[in-house]
């Protein structure tokens, strides 16, 4: 984020433990508007629990956000969903319960929004995976949020219906959205995130653009076993393999 | 709430299948439950294989009777199945088309007539447990009715053979003397005597056989009675301590709609807040009440909000259906249809306990399938156990039951339902009130239960 615009979200000193375990551990950034931050580590690094407490599913431990629930759309994992009821019905429901001034053009504004109107009467368990995440994105913009979190949003969809739903997501941030995503899938953050936030054990330990990390991850490689292969770091340019040695140099596997 | 409610009313409208099921499912089971508790047990089918000649008769006090006629009225507890011999008895007990046989010897009159030796009967039977005890206790339940019968025929016998003692008489019997003086005439004879008596050892002789035959005709006329008491010891007066007596198929009724609309109210409320889990839609429902303060806004509904609108409308389909099944029945059965407003009473607050009941057990489960899975087993059980009467089982056992029971649901909707359509005890108000605590205990079970949102 550049340092003169104003933060659509500020994340200070956040830390979560459960019982003797430290799920997250003083973790601060901020996100610009229309950012596209991916935030990326390991299986239990503390990435849903991240996204989890910026959409108010949970009471962190200690810290704070600037953003109250309501102004953080929350697109969780799996698509949450009525899967009895079509897709209108589903973006009707949460509009009404989102007290949406106008849940019609709420209805329809999405129904657009996600391509999806030829589909409107159709029930959720009838449509594709892909669809079904879109319409799980779009309820959570029905309330034209400032912010927008989705953990893990791509987890088992193909790489058309992948596409597809980055390119929405490019939409949105492009229309001043700021997004937050979680994600395991290195080469997303490569190719969609303009910043990474690279959580491991509940620390934020990298916190700047993908080429910044990659940059970052050669110096660390180079520096720290010269002898090695250094193929696949800058400029090599593998983000995956600079992200493995990133975090094998603190100790992360 | 309202477009929750809206939501969740659309789903059931497209759910035809579960909803047909969850209707019919406990309404058929609630009817077979209600005609087996009104309805008695079959009589079991038992081979009767009489031994004696016919037309032998046994003579007890002078009676003649005939013991095929006595065998056909001793047996008319089971479906008694007349076998010619022991071997055929045995092989349909074999073969399963008799639970039990009884075979009545052919020395049987004799004995019976001889006042002195026991008669037996053999009883030879087969089955599972159940049909054992059936068959043992109607069996034993004949066989003592039987024994009541002869015992009393021997106790007229021998009051009618203490009567003749004291009063005197002929005897009837072959080789006594005509006209003999009875026991109870002895002391006024011999007073007779001794007052023309000399003072003497004749005459002491005298007083000690009066005193001795005044003492034996005060206890031969006590002998009767105690023969009396012997034959039937104990005498049955029954009283109704309190309540009114509830009759057994309207008794029936109660409990086949309490049956039905718990199932109702349980399932669909586990079913409806399981769900809101299972399309992962609680965390996006509730967020925003377990944030930082100051953060709260954002609650799309409030965890008290969902649980009452799931509740409720569990409860408005639990108590349609019973109701309509209560009226139904009042078609067949006599009811009185003058406290109907009880009825409803009742069955507001127990489909209200029920689905109380059901949204705790759907906070806890993860899916729809798991929570209806516990609601059967809650259910059943505690069906089960609520309706054991006390008296059939110890009173350690009883007392765990009646705690288990009063913690739950059913026992108290039965109660309240019984109070409202028999007047039964408890009245009508404990029953509500015992009711009303239920529905704040599992409400607040349930609210506990959705702390967790994944």
């Amino acid at each position: 984020m550049s340092p003169t615009t104003i933060p659509a979200l500020s994340v200070s000193g956040l830390a979560m433990r459960y019982g003797e375990r430290e799920a997250l551990r003083d973790v601060s950034f901020e996100a610009g508007a229309g950012e596209l931050v991916a935030v990326v580590g390991p299986n239990g690094a503390g990435k849903t629990t991240l996204l989890s407490i910026l959409a108010g599913l949970q009471r962190p431990s200690a810290g704070s956000v600037s953003r109250a629930p309501d102004e953080v759309g929350w697109v969780p994992q799996q698509p949450a969903l009525y899967a009895k009821l079509t897709v209108a019905e589903n973006l009707a429901l949460f509009a009404r319960l989102e007290r949406v001034a106008d849940p019609d053009a709420a209805v329809d504004r999405m129904l657009e929004q996600t391509g999806l109107r030829e589909r409107a009467s159709d029930q959720l368990s009838r449509l594709s995976g892909g669809n079904r995440q879109r319409v799980n994105v779009a309820i959570g913009l029905l309330s034209r949020p400032p912010v927008l979190a989705l953990d893990e949003p791509s987890t088992a969809l193909d790489p058309g219906q992948r596409e597809r739903l980055w390119s929405f997501i490019r939409d949105l941030a492009g229309e001043g959205t700021s997004v937050l995503f979680s994600t395991h899938d290195v080469a997303e953050v490569q190719r969609y995130a303009a910043r990474a936030l690279v959580l491991a054990d509940g620390r934020l330990l990298f916190d700047g653009t993908p080429a910044e990390f990659l940059a970052a991850a050669g110096r660390e490689r180079q520096s720290g076993d010269s002898g090695e292969d250094s193929a696949g770091v800058p400029g090599g340019g593998d983000f995956e393999d600079a992200f493995v040695s990133f975090l094998r140099a603190r100790g992360e596997r | 709430m309202i477009a929750l409610l809206r939501k969740d009313i659309l789903i059931l409208r497209r759910s035809r299948l579960t909803v047909a099921l969850l209707v019919l499912y406990p309404v058929a089971i609630a009817l077979l439950i209600g005609l087996a508790l009104s309805r008695g047990p079959a009589k079991p089918r038992v081979a009767v294989v009489n031994e004696t000649t016919p037309g032998a008769r046994v003579e007890v006090g002078g009676r003649s009777v005939d013991v095929s006629a006595y065998a056909s009225q001793l047996f008319d507890q089971v479906e008694a199945v007349p076998t010619a011999t022991r071997a055929q008895a045995v092989a349909k007990i074999q073969s399963g088309d008799v639970l039990a046989a009884v075979v009545i010897p052919h020395d049987i009159a004799a004995r019976l007539s001889s006042d002195v030796s026991q008669a037996h009967l053999e009883v030879l039977y087969n089955g599972d447990a159940l049909e054992q005890s059936l068959v043992q206790s109607s069996l034993n339940s004949a066989l003592a009715q039987a024994n009541l019968g002869f015992s009393e025929q021997i106790q007229r016998a021998a009051a009618q053979a203490i009567g003749l003692l004291l009063r005197g008489g002929n005897l009837g019997v072959l080789g006594a003397p005509p006209n003999l003086v009875g026991l109870g005439q002895i002391p006024a004879l011999l007073r007779r005597v001794i007052a023309h008596q000399p003072p003497g050892p004749d005459r002491e002789a005298l007083e000690r056989t009066l005193a001795f035959a005044t003492f034996a005709a005060e206890n031969l006329t006590l002998s009767k009675t105690v023969l009396q008491t012997i034959s039937q010891p104990i005498a049955v007066e029954t009283k109704l301590l309190h309540g009114r007596r509830t009759p057994l198929d309207t008794f029936a009724v109660v409990v086949a709609v309490a049956i039905s609309e718990m199932f109702i109210g349980l399932l669909l409320a586990a079913g409806a807040v399981a769900l809101e889990r299972e399309e992962h839609v609680l965390g996006r429902l509730l967020r925003g009440a377990g944030s930082a303060s100051g953060r709260a806004r954002g609650v799309l509904v409030s965890r008290n909000a969902l649980l009452a609108e799931k509740s409720l409308l569990s409860a408005v389909c639990a108590f349609a259906v019973a109701f309509a099944m209560l009226a139904g029945i009042g078609a067949f059965v006599s009811l009185d249809w003058s406290r109907v407003p009880l009825w409803l009473a009742a069955l507001a607050l127990a489909a209200l306990a029920f689905a109380a009941l059901g949204v705790s057990i759907g906070a806890l489960a993860r899916e729809v399938r798991a929570a209806s899975l516990l609601a059967f087993l809650f259910s059943l059980p505690l069906a089960f156990l609520a309706l054991v009467p006390s008296g059939s089982v110890g009173h350690g056992l009883y007392d765990a039951i009646s705690a288990v029971s009063f913690v739950f649901p059913f026992k108290a909707a039965l109660e309240a339902l019984d109070a409202a359509v028999n007047q039964s005890s408890p009245g009508l108000p404990v029953s509500l009130v015992h009711l009303a605590a239920l529905v704040a205990l599992f409400g607040a079970l349930a609210r506990v239960g959705l702390r967790r949102l994944d």
